[in-house]
Parts: C-alpha cells; structure tokens; sequence
C-alpha cells in the first residue's frame, strides 16, 4: 500500500511568542521548526502501514525550500520519499495549499493520504476535507486507529458521545490526531538516509485564496498575582487549606 | 441571509454550540438588516417552535438517507447545493469538528474561502473575521474576501442569545441531490463511551509533566487525585516518554479542560500546554522553578520536588480526615 502524509513546516514556540513588527508573523529568528504532532503520527503510521504492507510511505509540504527540513525529519522516521510544493510563503492560505496538495496528488500514486486533523500554527482544520473534495476522495477526520482490510480502509474516532467506526474503499483521505500512535525517533542510521535522500520540487504555479492574515495579536490575558503557598514538603498545610476553601477535602 | 448551521442533540433540539450560534448569527442578520435562516438534518419535530424564539424566519430541513451516516462529503454536499440555491450573505456554523468537516468540505466544492474558530465576524469592504490560531494560542485578524462568507465559531464565543421576539418559522423540506456513485466513508459501529469520570468533566485535574520523572512517579498524582474527586492528566512530554496514555494529555493537542482546579506538577507551561487549561477556574502548580511559566501564571504555587511536596499534602489530608 501506498500512503502520502502532508506534513508543515511551522515554528517550535515555547511559552513566549514574538510577533514580527507588522504583526503578521511569528519572529521567527531564533525560532527552530517542526511538524504537529498530529502529522508526526501520521508520518508514523505511514511508515508502519509501509512496513506491513511492503508499500510505500511518502511525505509532501507545500512551503518554501527551508521546509525540506521537515521532509528529512520525516525520511528519518522512515518515509521512503518526499515531495515539496513550491510556495512562496511559509504559511500560504488554506485554499492555496489545498490548491497546491490537490495538483500534486494528481502526478502521484497513492492508496491512502493522511493529513493532521488541524496544521500547529494556523489550525483552519480544513486542508484535508478540501483536498478530498477536489479529488472526490472519501474522507474521515479525528481519526484515532487506522485498520486495513484488503481494498478497504476503517477508521476509528472518537466522537463527543463515543466511539465511531468508519469505513471507506480506497484511495481514501483521512485526517488524523496524535494518540493514533507513539512516533518513533528517527535512528543515526535513518538521519543519514534522509541527508542523502532527494526532495522532488513540484512548481504547479499558485494563486491565493479569499483568506487573508491582515494581523497576529496576543489574547489579552489576565495576569495572575501568583500566591507562593511556600517551599518543598513545608507548604502542605497551606495547600490544603486551600483545598478545604474550594470544599475539596474536608 | 443568514444561513445558520444547526447540530441537534439526540432529542432533535439544538446544541449549545448551535444556540451560542444562532444568536452570533441574529446579531449578524440585524448589522445586515437580513433575515436568520437555519438549516438542520432530519425532521422538524419541535425544532421550528425552538426556533421561532431564537429569531429565525426560515427553517430548511435537509433530508436524505445518506447523511445518517457521518460523511462530511455527504453533509457537505448537501450543504453547499442549499447555499448555491439560497445565496445567503453568509453561512456560520459551530465550531465542532463534525460541522467543522462538513463546511470544508461545503467551501471546497463552492470554491469559498472558510473562516474557522472565528470569535468575532465584522462585515464590511471585505469583511474580517477575528479566529483563534492554534487553539487560542494567538489570535489573528483576518480579510475573508468572498461572496458568501463560511465561517465557524469557536465554541463559548458569542453570549448566548436572549429569546427574540417569535418570528413566524416557514419549514422547507429539501432533498439534496447526492451522488450514490461517488466513493465515500459509511458509519458502520457507534460505542456510547463509557460512563464515568472523563478529563473534561473532572472538577480537579491532578497532572504531571517532565517532573514526575517515571511512570511510577505518578502513583501519588493518582493518589491525590483519588483523595480529591479528581482526574489525572499529563504533559506531552509524559504522553511521549510512554509515562501516560495519550488521552491523558492536557493541550494543543491532548484535551482542552476547564475545571474547578488545575494542580500542575512538574509542568513548565509552554504555549501549547497552556491552551489546554487555561480555562481553569484556579491553577496550583507545584514546581521546582519559581520562573517557570506556570508558576507566574498560577494562583497558587509551591515552589519544590513533586515527589516531595505531594506525599507531604497527601499525608496531611490523611491527617486532617482521619482516613
Ligand atoms: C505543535 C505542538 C503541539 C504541542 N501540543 C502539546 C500538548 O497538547 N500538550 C502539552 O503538554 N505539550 C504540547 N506540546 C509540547 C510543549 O511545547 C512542551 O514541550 C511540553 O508541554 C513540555 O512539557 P513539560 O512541561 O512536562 O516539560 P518541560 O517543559 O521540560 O518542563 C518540566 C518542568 O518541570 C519542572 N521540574 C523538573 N523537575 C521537577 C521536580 N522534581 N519537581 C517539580 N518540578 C520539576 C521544571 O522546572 C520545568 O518547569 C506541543 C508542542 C508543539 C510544537
Ligand atoms: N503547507 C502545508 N503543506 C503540507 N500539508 C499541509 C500544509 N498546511 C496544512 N497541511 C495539512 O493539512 C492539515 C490541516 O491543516 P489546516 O487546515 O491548516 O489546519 C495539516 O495537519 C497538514 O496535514
């Protein structure tokens, strides 16, 4: 079986984020780059169907060429090959890059492709069902489990009132979420692979969508006056007189 | 117009996340000086009367055997054919993933730009919407360029609505026209989830970050948990070590939570975990670092070893109970 992740390149923010002057970015300058961990899973879960199978696992991005990277961490994981879809900016509209995923698609073979249920930094959580909507392509979002039965796939989710099992004949879309698996690290020996490895470029030309940032904003936040309730094994009477406050314990 | 997507709960009312969206979507209407319109799946049942007292002039119900079964492509073929027909100035929708799929999918085949997690619609020349990034993580001003303008609401947004003055509901039956040879997902098992206490419906979640160390270190989150009617939840970087199940994890990616109590141990509050809780009521973090974000952003902190401020508040509760 062949399996097709898109994964995006997008910035590692810790527990401050600093926005360029005109506000319509994260600075990203001393920034390092990853992919969700939603993606992560469905980069593992690519290369274990391709493990099983004796398929193949392929990663795209839609992003400029720095976002090679991200491709390489995937190869390291495991996947046999990588697409990258030209775009001038680093986080191009949701139309735009299901625009660009949906060109490729149609120069490739596959028989299953995985998306992330939302991408890290923009979160529109609808890349994927646009793409299967291009490709006529049955879709399932928030999968949790991915099971193969011969030309059918059957998807695991968990819905707000339970669990729900999908089922759809391949080539099939599905939007996945972190808890599908554990990824992997990548191994010495799969980082060596990956360095040497080639990335093809795919320029289809694109044109933007009717979403546009016009600016990034922190939500105003109230700031806690934090109480220190005191120091190592010393504090506990105070934290339970907290607890008895809030009518936890008695 | 005003087209509102309406989610209905099993005895065919609207949803909280509907209702929070219909009255985002009257105070819409009015700015326009345009009628509410909603559009649900099934019968009408009690839905039109509902309705009537939350402003809306017109009800299309879609009806098909296919949309029994879960498909966004079917849900939003289905609606994409009632907007192409009705036009209406804008379509929103509850910011849930089911109607979140279903309005990708209606955008795509209308060839619409779609605003998601919005909390803030302003019409105007274009309109702009203001969306949560990642989960609330930033926020962003965006330009939504189109002629029908598809959006989604981040559940608990708008207030919710007051009753408006009972408009007369007019119901139109609509058979959408759905491909039977497009290949698509078909529903085949549904499991209620087990009773019992979740993340989400915990008054106090108890977690654990990168300073519980192990597995093991746990057991006395488990504990203090136990002893306060709470849940345990955890870190990404417990959920990676394989210390914690994933559905344990609190953020971005994990759960979103609102309880009574947050205890953070051993968690140093990156962005994406504090999306997760913070819409705790209160937030207690026990952490080795007083810098650490959690800690300046908490209204409790103990500043210490986990492994050593908890069995002392353990033993404590213990003493104070006589258990
Ligand atoms: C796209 C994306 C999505 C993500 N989604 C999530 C998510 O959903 N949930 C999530 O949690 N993370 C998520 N992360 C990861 C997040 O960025 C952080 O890496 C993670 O939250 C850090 O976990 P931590 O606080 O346990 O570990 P650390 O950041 O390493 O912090 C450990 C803390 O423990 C303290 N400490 C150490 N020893 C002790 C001790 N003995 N006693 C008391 N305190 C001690 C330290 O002072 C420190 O503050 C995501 C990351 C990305 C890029
Ligand atoms: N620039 C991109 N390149 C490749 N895949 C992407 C890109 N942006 C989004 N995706 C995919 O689409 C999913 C949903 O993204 P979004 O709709 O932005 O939340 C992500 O998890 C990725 O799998």
């Amino acid at each position: 079986m062949d399996v097709l992740v898109c994964v995006k390149r997008v910035p590692a923010v810790g527990s401050e984020i600093l926005l360029t002057p005109d506000a319509t970015a994260i600075d990203t300058r001393h920034l390092g780059f990853t992919i969700g961990p939603h993606e992560e899973c469905a980069v593992e879960e690519a290369v274990r169907i391709a493990e099983r199978t004796g398929g193949s696992a392929g990663v795209l991005t839609v992003g400029p060429p720095e976002a090679d990277e991200q491709l390489r961490y995937a190869m390291s994981m495991g996947a046999d090959h990588a697409v990258r879809v030209d775009a001038p900016v680093a986080d191009p509209d949701p139309e735009t890059t299901a625009a660009a995923i949906t060109a490729a698609l149609r120069e490739l073979s596959y028989d299953l492709v995985l998306f992330g249920e939302a991408s890290a930094d923009a979160g529109h959580a609808q890349v994927g069902f646009r793409v299967a909507c291009a490709l006529r392509r049955p879709v399932v979002g928030g999968v949790k489990g991915i099971g193969l039965d011969g030309d059918r796939v059957s998807l695991r989710c968990e819905a707000p009132d339970g669990v729900e099992v999908h089922e759809a004949p391949l080539p099939a879309v599905a939007a996945v979420l972190e808890g599908l698996n554990l990824p992997r690290y990548p191994t010495i020996k799969g980082r060596l692979r990956a360095k040497k490895a080639t990335v093809r470029v795919i320029d289809p030309g694109l044109a933007t969508g009717g979403l546009r940032t016009l600016r990034l904003r922190h939500r105003p936040e109230a700031r806690a006056e934090t109480v220190v309730l005191g120091r190592g094994a010393a504090a506990a009477p105070a934290v339970v007189d907290v607890l008895a406050d809030l009518g936890m314990v008695r | 117009m005003v087209l509102t997507v309406i989610e209905r709960n099993g005895d065919g009312t609207p949803t909280a996340e509907s209702a929070e969206v219909l009255a985002a979507a009257r105070d819409l209407a009015e700015q326009l000086g345009e009628p509410v319109a909603a559009v649900a799946v099934g019968d009408a049942g009690d839905l039109p009367d509902d309705l009537a007292k939350r402003g809306v002039a017109q009800l299309h119900l879609l009806q098909h055997e296919l949309l029994a079964e879960g498909s966004p492509s079917c849900a939003g073929e289905a609606l994409a054919q009632l907007v192409a027909a009705q036009r209406p100035a804008a379509v929103l929708a509850p910011g849930t993933d089911r109607s979140t799929e279903a309005m990708a999918w209606a955008a795509a085949e209308l060839g619409v730009p779609l605003a998601t997690a919005c909390t803030e619609i302003r019409p105007g020349e274009p309109w702009e919407v203001t969306r949560e990034r990642s989960g609330g993580i930033l926020l962003e001003d965006a330009a939504l360029d189109a002629p029908i303008r598809l959006a989604t609401l981040r559940p608990g947004a708008p207030a919710p609505s007051e009753t408006a003055a009972a408009h007369e509901v007019t119901v139109h039956v609509v058979v959408p026209d759905l491909d039977t040879s497009v290949p698509r997902a078909r529903l085949v098992d549904r499991q209620p989830r087990a009773a019992g206490m979740t993340l989400t419906t915990a008054p106090v979640v108890v977690a654990g970050g990168r300073g519980v160390g192990s597995a093991e270190g746990y057991a006395v989150l488990e504990e203090l948990a136990g002893l306060v009617g709470g849940a345990v939840g955890c870190s990404r970087v417990a959920t990676n070590n394989g210390w914690r199940p994933h559905a344990d994890q609190v953020g971005l990616t994990g759960t979103r939570i609102s309880p009574e109590l947050y205890v953070a141990c051993g968690i140093s509050g990156a962005t994406q975990h504090w999306v997760g809780c913070m819409n705790a009521r209160s937030i207690l973090a026990v952490n080795t670092d007083p810098e650490a974000p959690m800690v300046t952003r908490a209204t409790w902190a103990v500043i210490g070893d986990v492994h050593e401020v908890l069995p002392a508040v353990i033993t404590e509760i213990r003493r104070r109970s006589g258990r």
